[in-house]
């Protein structure tokens, strides 16, 4: 490497660099510490590179971000693991600084760092390492420190993991909202290192600290723990401990500390077990779904496929059915919308009869819905439904929907239902789709929106590629083909468009029998826009065209546009004429 | 304490940017904001210039003066000093060319965030934006000669200093290149900043140099005028709200923030108030009060919903004083709202008013301090000269039994509600707070009016209402607004113009 990059003097650019007043040179130089520290060697890196570094820590953040990063993987270049630690003082001061992320990615590389070293080098230089930043004036440090003790406690003899617990306990308690916020976010990691008995105890009580802290901020970390400690408890421990927590929580005062457990319920039930879930999460989750706040009722409804699947059908519509019916009619329409993104997925887990007899109304009502987003919802995951009842049942109430939604006001509305139409077409087959939606798919191409007719042409592509270039001959081509006589130039143009995204899936003979005479004669057209587009369209038509043909018919046709009075059709003509010769060239 | 300071006697200790008497105020350098941290070691002011002003406190916590400590036998409070640390821009004018209104620069409020180390971190705002600004201390590394042998040893001293002073005896070839040692010094000189060009220098400590950065700006959030910020008790988030609208950052996140109240009506006509001041709890973290233009003191519990629409309590005075009118209405408009230490006090100011709230008394204040009753029977006056919209600040003591706030003149007031007994006394922002000259002809810096072009009030109407405010005994351009209490001692920073008076007790 060193060579490849000629020895010295680069080497000397990059490290004087690395002192620049141009914070864009630093950072490159930064980035190349690796390089740096190969040309100078494991010894001097570790002596001079590695000491530099450490005092050069007020720089701009992200100089630091990129260093913290960089010397997480430098054990390589400071001599290998044995040497390790002469990487920790830099990466300590870094642990430091003000910003979060360089914090964060010091916090990480030390952890990568210290996931290599020896044990023996873990108690010498490690833990030392954790029990400064712990005991730390700033709390930067302190906070830190938290996202470390995992790293080093399995390593360490019995005394010191006594220490270092009554440490965390401490950081636990630590008079800043932001230390025990960061004890609560790593305890789950720490806990993961340690025995099953201190596990009860130490750590537990460490935990019921947090969850009745005053701070909402930390008990809503607090409840993020709860689901990795519970993994971690045996089975009965989990439903003596944790599950009095969850359900605490669950009816907390803080609507944000609500939100986080019907985020998480769902991963708790699999901690607690089916028995435990039935009896105390159930109703817990009953009563989220029922939330005062929307906030929570949104979060709720969104997990609620994800908890019915971890129930039995006959608890689900026992429990959850009821609530589901109530949230299909909330006030707020995210709620609504949070549960049609969802409630397709119930569908296979109640089975075929509580579906149509208890889901399809709700999924209709939600059709209907006022809200454009709850009913796009619904119809992006109409597969799903169509495998459990079939879509003779939903069409008759779908169809008025979609047209609904196809017209909406709206033009992202109409955007995302365009998207959705190859997936509907595919549900519904190829007779109810022509029926009803190939009148609307060619609607599209004469938006007042360039993107609705961007997407329409590329619905026609897919469309063909759905039921084949035969279907397409009878049912779009003609009346794709029919649209070039618009008195609109920018209809023609996506005329065009959808020509050159159709000629390929249809083939070779079509093309030439059906599209390509339309785009020659789009050539004369009075437009320039067109011209050059018709250059563009015929540059694409190359690669699928007979090489004769493409002598014959397409190369005269650019010649004449390269003698256009207009600079722009010139251009795109010369363009095109140069991109036949690459075609034929690589052929 | 209590007792002893009930005969609060109030004395000069310091000011910053005094003027001569007849010298010209400019009017970007009036102060607008004026702010201790946590600690009270430091102090910083905004002014219409939007530049913020940092003052530091002194090391030591010098007595109050060797002759006066003799005659005190109880144990000395040490008063603290301050001086000038640093200066930095942190607002310049802008121009909303979406709605063709000139943002002015004037920092509205200034708060001090939690230190994260040895940085100090304050957010400022103007009407529109805020910004986190980031004051740290950098040691001055200055270049000093100590080796003429420059070809040797460059490259170690490129590299570091401390390496540099250890290795120097060394020589510096171990690693194989001397081949092309020569190319890159000849090649040297064109890569390299020009200090190092002269030769290797060891960098020396120097002293300190501050320097001041913006590390996040919040902006585009606020449709109208920002009027306060409030740092979250959680020391992660913060509010921000402006005549309609209150809404939460996180301090780490500039480019989203929740709102969590909206009082601006569908139809504009139907507009009956806006939000005058808003302040989190200082222990609650859940908990926040807005005042409103009516006169009422809304309590949020954010814990409620996310949409605090709905408030917890209402601290409204519904015993009517005297006669009502346009007028009294207008003047009810609360100003600024403080929440005592202890968390269940409010202390608010309005027009004529500084008012005591317990939070558990919703009906009336606990007690009410009149600033300037005589100013009543002129407020129609004052409505003409726009000085009825006058924003006046108010504090309140670490023990909770002390406040103050300013009036015209120049003057402000420091009250006292220790259990029953209840204490005023008027200052003068002055090297001799205590001369206090009510004398009726008080308005002889008239002459400074006509520069004064304050952005919020309708110019043009001024000349015109001079006329009308001749009688009115105070100097009304002299509006001591802005003043804050010390965390911890008796002290009170309040700007007078572009002057910062410090005084103590």
């Amino acid at each position: 490497m060193a060579a490849a990059d000629g020895p010295l003097y680069p080497i000397a650019v990059l490290i004087d660099e690395l002192k620049n007043e141009d914070i864009q040179l630093r950072l490159n130089s930064i980035r190349r510490l690796s390089t740096i520290a190969r040309a100078l060697g494991e010894e001097r890196t570790r002596k001079e590179l590695i000491p530099f570094l450490s005092e050069n820590n007020d720089d701009d953040d992200e100089v630091l971000l990129a260093m913290a990063e960089e010397l997480g993987v430098f054990i390589p270049y400071v001599g290998g693991v044995e040497h390790a630690h002469v990487l920790l003082p830099p990466l300590e001061t870094l642990c430091t600084v003000e910003e979060t992320c360089v914090r964060d990615k010091a916090v990480e590389s030390l952890c990568r760092i210290g996931a290599q070293m020896k044990e023996s080098d873990l108690v010498d230089w490690f833990v030392p390492l954790v029990k400064r930043l712990a005991a730390g004036e700033w709390f930067t440090a302190r906070v830190s420190s938290c996202g470390l003790f995992h790293v080093v406690y399995a390593s360490t003899p019995d005394q010191l993991k006594g220490e270092l617990r009554s440490i965390y306990t401490q950081l636990c308690q630590d008079d800043t909202p932001m230390v025990r916020r960061a004890a609560a976010s790593s305890l789950g990691k720490f806990a993961a290192t340690m025995e099953q008995n201190h596990l009860k105890t130490d750590i537990m009580s460490m935990f019921e600290d947090l969850t009745q802290d005053d701070q909402d901020s930390v008990r809503l970390l607090a409840v993020e723990g709860c689901a990795a400690l519970g993994k971690l408890l045996e089975s009965q421990d989990c439903i003596a401990h944790i599950l009095p927590v969850i359900v605490n929580f669950s009816q907390d005062k803080s609507w944000r500390v609500r939100y986080m457990v019907a985020n998480q319920l769902y991963e708790l039930c699999e901690a607690v077990g089916p028995e435990a879930t039935r009896a105390d999460l159930v109703p817990a989750y009953v009563r989220l779904l029922r939330d005062n706040e929307a906030e929570v009722r949104i979060a709720a409804a969104g997990k609620v496929t994800k908890f019915c699947r971890i129930l039995s059908p006959q608890l689900a519509i026992q429990h959850i059915l009821p609530c589901v019916k109530e949230l299909s009619t909330d006030s707020s329409q995210h709620v609504r919308s949070a549960l049609a993104s969802v409630i397709m997925g119930m569908a296979p887990i109640l089975g075929k009869d509580a579906t149509i007899e208890q889901l399809l109304p709700i999924f209709l009502s939600l059709l209907k819905d006022e809200f454009p987003d709850v009913r796009l919802n619904i119809i992006s995951k109409l597969d799903q439904v169509n495998q459990v009842i079939g879509i003779d049942l939903l069409s008759q109430s779908l169809l008025p929907a979609i047209v609904e939604l196809a017209e909406d006001r709206h033009w992202r509305v109409r955007l995302a239902i365009i998207e959705y139409i190859p997936l509907l077409a595919s549900q519904l087959g190829i007779g109810f789709f022509d029926d009803k939606l190939g009148a609307l798919c060619m609607q599209w191409l004469e938006d007042k929106v360039f993107s609705i007719r961007e997407a329409a042409a590329n619905n026609l592509k897919r469309l063909t590629e759905e039921f084949g270039p035969e279907w397409a001959m009878q049912h779009i081509i003609p009346e794709v083909l029919e649209k070039i006589n618009s008195p609109h130039y920018l209809y023609r143009m996506t005329i065009l468009r959808a020509i050159s995204l159709l000629a390929p899936v249809m083939g070779a003979d079509i093309t030439c029998q059906q599209l390509l005479p339309i785009v020659i004669a789009s050539s004369k057209d009075r437009v320039p826009n067109i011209k050059f587009n018709v250059a563009k369209v015929l540059q694409s038509l190359v690669s699928i065209l007979d090489q004769s043909l493409v002598d014959q018919t397409i190369r005269p046709c650019l010649v004449e546009l390269t003698e256009d009075p207009d600079v722009d059709v010139r251009y795109f003509a010369n363009e095109a004429l140069q991109g036949c010769d690459q075609v034929m060239m690589s052929s | 304490m209590g007792s002893s300071m009930r005969t609060m006697e109030w004395k000069f200790s310091q000011v910053f940017g005094e003027r001569q008497p007849g010298e010209k105020v400019e009017e970007i350098d009036t102060i607008s904001a004026v702010e201790f941290d946590s600690e009270g070691d430091y102090l910083a002011t905004g002014d219409h210039g939007g530049r913020v002003v940092l003052f530091e406190r002194t090391n030591g916590n010098y007595p109050c003066s060797r002759k006066e400590l003799e005659h005190i036998d109880s144990p000395v409070t040490l008063l603290p000093l301050y001086r000038y640390k640093t200066e930095f821009q942190s607002h310049d004018i802008e121009f909303d060319y979406l709605k063709s209104l000139e943002i002015g620069e004037k920092i509205n409020k200034l708060r001090w965030c939690t230190c994260l180390n040895n940085s100090l971190l304050i957010l400022s705002m103007n009407d529109r934006t805020i910004k986190l600004w980031k004051v740290s201390d950098h040691k001055v590394k200055k270049a000093k000669e100590v080796n003429s042998n420059a070809h040797v040893y460059s490259e170690n001293a490129l590299l570091s200093e401390r390496s540099f002073m250890s290795d120097h005896s060394k020589p510096s070839v171990p690693n194989g290149y001397p081949l092309e040692w020569d190319e890159w010094v000849t090649k040297k000189s064109r890569y390299i900043s020009p200090t190092v060009e002269e030769g290797p220098h060891v960098m020396l400590d120097s002293g300190k140099c501050t320097s001041s950065r913006c590390r996040r700006v919040y902006s585009h959030a606020h449709d109208y005028n920002i009027n306060s910020i409030s740092i979250n008790s959680d020391c992660e988030t913060f509010l921000s709200a402006d005549d309609l609208r209150i809404n939460i950052w996180n301090l780490e996140v500039s480019n989203q923030c929740f709102n969590i109240t909206d009082m601006k009506p569908l139809d504009m006509e139907d507009l009956v108030e806006v939000i005058t001041s808003a302040e989190f709890h200082p222990v609650s973290c859940n908990l926040l009060a807005y005042s409103s233009s009516r006169g009422f003191i809304r309590l949020v519990d954010m814990r409620q919903s996310a949409l605090c629409d709905q408030n917890a309590r209402i601290l409204q005075d519904r015993e009517a004083h005297g006669s009502r009118s346009f007028f009294t209405e207008i003047a009810g408009s609360i100003s600024d709202i403080k929440f005592a230490k202890d968390g269940r006090h409010i202390l608010s100011r309005d027009y004529m008013n500084l008012k005591l709230w317990d939070l558990r008394m919703e009906s009336s204040p606990v007690i009410s301090f009149k600033i300037h009753e005589y100013l009543r029977p002129k407020l129609s006056e004052l409505y003409n000269g726009d000085f009825i919209f006058d924003k006046f600040d108010c504090c309140i003591s670490k023990d909770g039994c002390h406040f103050a706030t300013g009036t015209y003149s120049n003057i402000f007031s420091v009250f006292c509600h220790d259990g029953g007994h209840i204490d005023g006394i008027t200052l003068e922002a002055s090297k001799n707070p205590n001369r206090i000259s009510h004398n009726p002809d008080y308005h002889k810096h008239t002459g400074l009016f006509t520069s004064f072009a304050c952005g919020f009030h309708r110019r043009g109407h001024e000349n015109s209402s001079l006329n009308n405010i001749n009688d009115v005994p105070c100097d009304l351009n002299s509006k001591l607004m802005h003043l804050a209490w010390h965390p911890t001692k008796n002290l009170i920073a309040c700007a007078a113009k572009c002057s910062l008076y410090i005084y103590y007790a």
